[in-house]
């Protein structure tokens, strides 16, 4: 998938991810894409909770050997 | 319309420290519009240095230990030391951020932060101790904010 934007998060714990996203988003454009890595696997319920609060689309998650890769796309 | 959270702090312990900052930044980060109350115990977490915030396994059985230890070697002295210095390191190994940095996140968010009057009077607490953002207020000036809120909680 196509992205703007990278931010790696692995070894954060929560809330961590999430605001480390929410901060990554801050400077991007609407409509453009960050991928961000994560290893926290509380991750994968807060990053589509954190985009069904915010209106920014989750628009694919990964998971490979314990760690999970997002894509949000900015409201 | 932002929505809104309202938290009371009270406690002053490192376990206890946690909950109301991780909730505010969270929120924050949701678009949330969020004030914390601090209070009694609670002011403890608006020192600039936040280093004498510490955890007891005393009167905390619930805290995991790595060897069972009887309350009577719980009660020694650095007992307290030890205790937070483990769990420092524990919160660390596990990626989970230090209340300072927590703390940073909530007001680069712009969490608002109010220390109680009657607490800093109380306890004759010096304000030059405390942290510049946060506002010095009462019970009457949280309901202000509080009674329009759509999550209040107390810790």
């Amino acid at each position: 998938m196509n992205f703007d934007k990278e931010f790696d998060a692995s070894g954060l714990s929560c809330p961590l991810p999430i605001l480390k996203t929410k901060k990554a988003l801050s400077d991007m454009a609407s409509g453009q894409v960050l991928k961000l890595v994560a290893t926290d696997c509380g991750a994968v319920k807060d990053m589509q909770a954190f985009a069904d609060q915010t209106g920014n689309s989750l628009l694919g998650m990964e998971e490979a050997s314990g760690s999970y890769t997002f894509y949000m796309k900015k409201k | 319309m932002s929505k809104k959270m309202a938290i009371i702090a009270t406690k002053g312990t490192l376990d206890m420290a946690y909950p109301p900052f991780i909730l505010a930044s969270t929120a924050a980060a949701l678009g949330y519009e969020v004030q914390v109350f601090f209070t009694f115990y609670g002011l403890q977490l608006l020192r600039k240095d936040l280093s004498s915030v510490m955890i007891s396994p005393l009167a905390n059985p619930a805290m995991p230990m790595p060897v069972p230890m009887p309350v009577m070697v719980q009660m020694l002295p650095g007992m307290e030391s030890m205790a937070t210095m483990m769990m420092k390191q524990k919160l660390k190994k596990h990626g989970v951020a230090s209340l300072q940095e927590l703390r940073d996140l909530c007001l680069e968010a712009e969490v608002k932060f109010i220390a109680c009057q009657m607490t800093v009077d109380l306890f004759e607490f010096d304000k030059s101790e405390f942290i510049e953002q946060c506002e010095y207020g009462g019970a009457a000036m949280f309901m202000g904010f509080a009674g329009d809120t759509d999550i209040c909680l107390f810790v």
